[in-house]
């Protein structure tokens, strides 16, 4: 897969801390991380280690106290609400371990969504979310309730949410985390096609084999992103060779 | 005495009290401001139909909640508004029982002495007269003052006496009296003609004022009775003016003659079995200092003690009106305490009802986050669902109240109670009150939740 030139996402000296009464927590310490367009990035860390702080950061969730977080070329610091929301809305979709579809609405409404808050009308969104529906392989299932569909359905319904705002950046959060193992395969390979067609993709997991599937692995630990040469033995992987 | 009910609390607790009081009220203040300022930000959303469908869908998913909204605001408002109304229907119903009478009358009603006095033993029986009548007109305070001659000696009023003209002929209730009565009794209007006149009580006139039922009863709808001759008691009267009555027609079926003319004709001599006269707008305490003066005059003439107060009983209607409004005052305040506790009531009810939806939903908020809500648009939605919950609720209780009260009005199931009814625009105030407080207790929840880390809200199962 051919790179492009410049990083769709950098991420230069970024530091987070978390005020717990007096004392001051360094969650996040001088991250450097660049993310090229159309890479298949997973991060891997223990719990604590700053895995999902740095998520809520990519997913512009949450401001972080020093460093540059860079978006193709707009700089994430210091946006308001509309604008946070907005950049939300237009650069990133996101996929959840437990889906979190509106159990109230429709497959089709639920992946029409966040068109809903691009201000479209309700005709023009659903014959979108249709087409989406239809790439994920659900089209059939567009009436059904997210209660009448089975979990390997549901995150893909997700993932038709995420792709429907036409996003630079699949954010995935523990994607697999509530599915068997040959439904999490079929979650990864839909993954992977969506990179595929030139999407940047970033999971989040602790499990090797999805982390496997994906062309580099970024280690988070104790907030720090762990340089190739400290990644412990026993732990090599092919993705790896993206990095070094 | 308000003073020492300050000590007794203490006067640092009140100043504590008033304090948090103040700023809870500014803090309620900034609050609206800031929910204003929300929905300044997000007025597209209000008129926005698809807004309107996702905030109908959402209420529209957890039935039992929004069921027990709606009963929780619609009832409060439905008892402040029945109450309200019962309270306007019980004031009602006290002013309708005085107002055939002026509400600052005096009577006194000749009666038999219950004290030995001057060497008189009880029970003798006291007789006014004329020069008790001109005696008391001379005593300060009194405006309008009228004698009442009792054609059949000691009843009350005159009785009924046969009526007659041509072929027709009925009783009617007969009062004696001078020109003043027609100020006491209040609720008389002159229809036709006149009231009696101070030359009909010198010249001993045959003139007589009649009811609209008995002018209606006696004479054909072409004919005018003014002028007109009637029997009374076999003695031809003239009619000299008609009178309606605003308290119904039981009232009209009664006919005033002059005093004097009574007494001659009937033979009373210058008896007067009462004297009444209004007194403009003396206070109680001014009331009852005429009517000492006025009952020792009587006293001294008719030689019964001055604190015998059965020689002479009076009707004073100052103090029982102002007994009476004082006791429906406070009829009305509890009601109105009541009611707005219910009110109270309902606004605590809303914002737990509020408060736990909003907890219930913060996953969804969090997905509405990160799918591109912003915060405000999200504070807003949830606004607008308990601003359009509280205000079908508001409606409901306020249309429920309305209509029982219409029915408790057409029952009439005492007369205690007359046309209980309220003024829509406090309803309507409640239920803006309510909207409010509805969506201030939507506001802060969703503050809260709109602030939430949808990574957290998420992954929290």
């Amino acid at each position: 897969m051919a790179l492009a030139s410049w990083g769709v996402l950098r991420l230069a000296k970024v530091n987070k801390y978390y005020r717990v009464g007096t004392h001051s927590l360094h969650v996040l310490r001088d991250i450097e991380l660049e993310v090229a367009d159309g890479e298949f990035v997973a991060i891997m860390g223990a719990s604590g280690s700053g895995k999902s702080t740095l998520l809520n950061i990519l997913g512009i969730l949450d401001d972080y106290d020093s460093g540059e977080y860079w978006l193709g070329d707009t700089l994430i610091r210091d946006l308001t609400e509309r604008k946070s929301a907005n950049y939300r809305n237009r650069f990133i979709g996101f996929v959840f371990q437990s889906f979190n579809l509106l159990p109230f609405k429709t497959a089709l409404e639920n992946v029409a969504l966040p068109l809903y808050y691009q201000g479209l009308t309700r005709r023009k969104r659903n014959q979108i979310a249709a087409q989406y529906l239809d790439r994920v392989g659900l089209r059939d299932w567009a009436e059904h309730t997210p209660a009448e569909m089975s979990g390997g359905q549901k995150q893909r319904v997700a993932i038709a949410r995420a792709l429907i705002g036409k996003p630079r950046l699949i954010l995935a959060d523990e994607p697999t985390g509530a599915l068997d193992s040959e439904t999490s395969k079929q979650i990864m390979d839909l993954l992977s096609e969506i990179h595929q067609s030139g999407i940047t993709v970033l999971v989040v997991t602790h499990d090797p084999e999805v982390a496997a599937r994906t062309q580099r692995i970024i280690r988070l630990k104790d907030g720090k992103v762990m340089s190739p040469h400290e990644v412990l033995p026993g732990a090599s992987h092919p993705g790896m060779a993206a990095v070094t | 005495m308000l003073i020492a009910l300050l000590e007794a609390i203490g006067l640092g607790a009140v100043f504590a009290l008033v304090l948090v009081i103040l700023v809870a009220i500014v803090f309620l203040i900034v609050a609206l401001v800031n929910m204003g300022w929300v929905a300044l930000l997000q007025w597209r959303d209000i008129f926005s139909l698809d807004r309107w469908t996702e905030v109908m869908v959402t209420i529209g998913r957890s039935k039992l909640r929004t069921t027990l909204t709606l009963i929780s605001v619609a009832w409060g408002i439905f008892v402040l508004v029945f109450l309200l109304g019962l309270g306007r229907g019980l004031n009602n119903g006290a002013r309708h029982q005085f107002a055939r009478d002026a509400t600052n009358s005096l009577m006194f009603f000749a009666n038999k002495t219950s004290i030995p006095h001057q060497g008189y033993d009880v029970g003798r029986r006291i007789t006014l007269d004329n020069r008790d009548y001109d005696a008391a007109r001379k005593v300060p305070g009194v405006e309008h003052i009228a004698g009442q001659f009792f054609i059949r000696g000691g009843a009350m009023g005159g009785g009924e006496m046969m009526t007659k003209r041509g072929g027709k002929a009925n009783s009617f209730q007969i009062n004696a009296v001078h020109p003043d009565a027609i100020y006491v009794v209040t609720s008389h209007k002159i229809a036709q003609g006149r009231f009696l006149t101070d030359a009909d009580v010198t010249q001993r006139r045959k003139a007589v004022v009649i009811g609209q039922v008995i002018a209606n009863y006696l004479f054909p709808e072409h004919i005018s009775p003014i002028g007109e001759w009637i029997e009374v008691a076999n003695v031809p009267f003239q009619v000299v003016g008609v009178f309606s009555d605003s308290e119904g027609i039981e009232n009209e079926r009664q006919l005033y003659i002059p005093v004097s003319t009574a007494q001659l004709a009937f033979n009373g001599q210058d008896h007067l079995g009462m004297l009444e006269m209004t007194v403009g707008n003396a206070s109680t305490a001014e009331s009852k200092a005429i009517i000492d003066k006025i009952t020792a005059q009587l006293a001294e003439r008719h030689q019964f003690a001055p604190d015998d107060v059965q020689a002479v009983r009076v009707r004073n209607t100052v103090e029982q009106f102002e007994r009476f409004s004082a006791m429906f005052f406070m009829i009305s305040v509890f009601v109105v305490v009541i009611g707005l506790g219910t009110l109270a009531a309902g606004v605590v009810g809303v914002s737990n009802i509020m408060m736990i939806a909003v907890k219930e939903r913060t996953k969804e908020i969090g997905v509405r986050k990160a799918l591109g809500a912003t915060p405000n648009s999200i504070v807003f939605m949830i606004i607008q669902e308990s601003v359009f919950l509280t205000g079908l609720a508001g409606l409901l209780g306020l249309s429920g109240g309305v209509f029982l009260l219409d029915a408790v009005g057409k029952a009439k199931l005492t007369d205690f109670i007359l046309d209980p009814s309220i003024d829509l625009r406090i309803g309507i105030a409640a239920t803006l009150f309510l909207m409010m407080a509805g969506a201030l207790a939507g506001y802060f929840p969703a503050r809260a939740a709109a602030r939430v880390n949808p990574i957290h809200a998420l992954r929290d199962q």
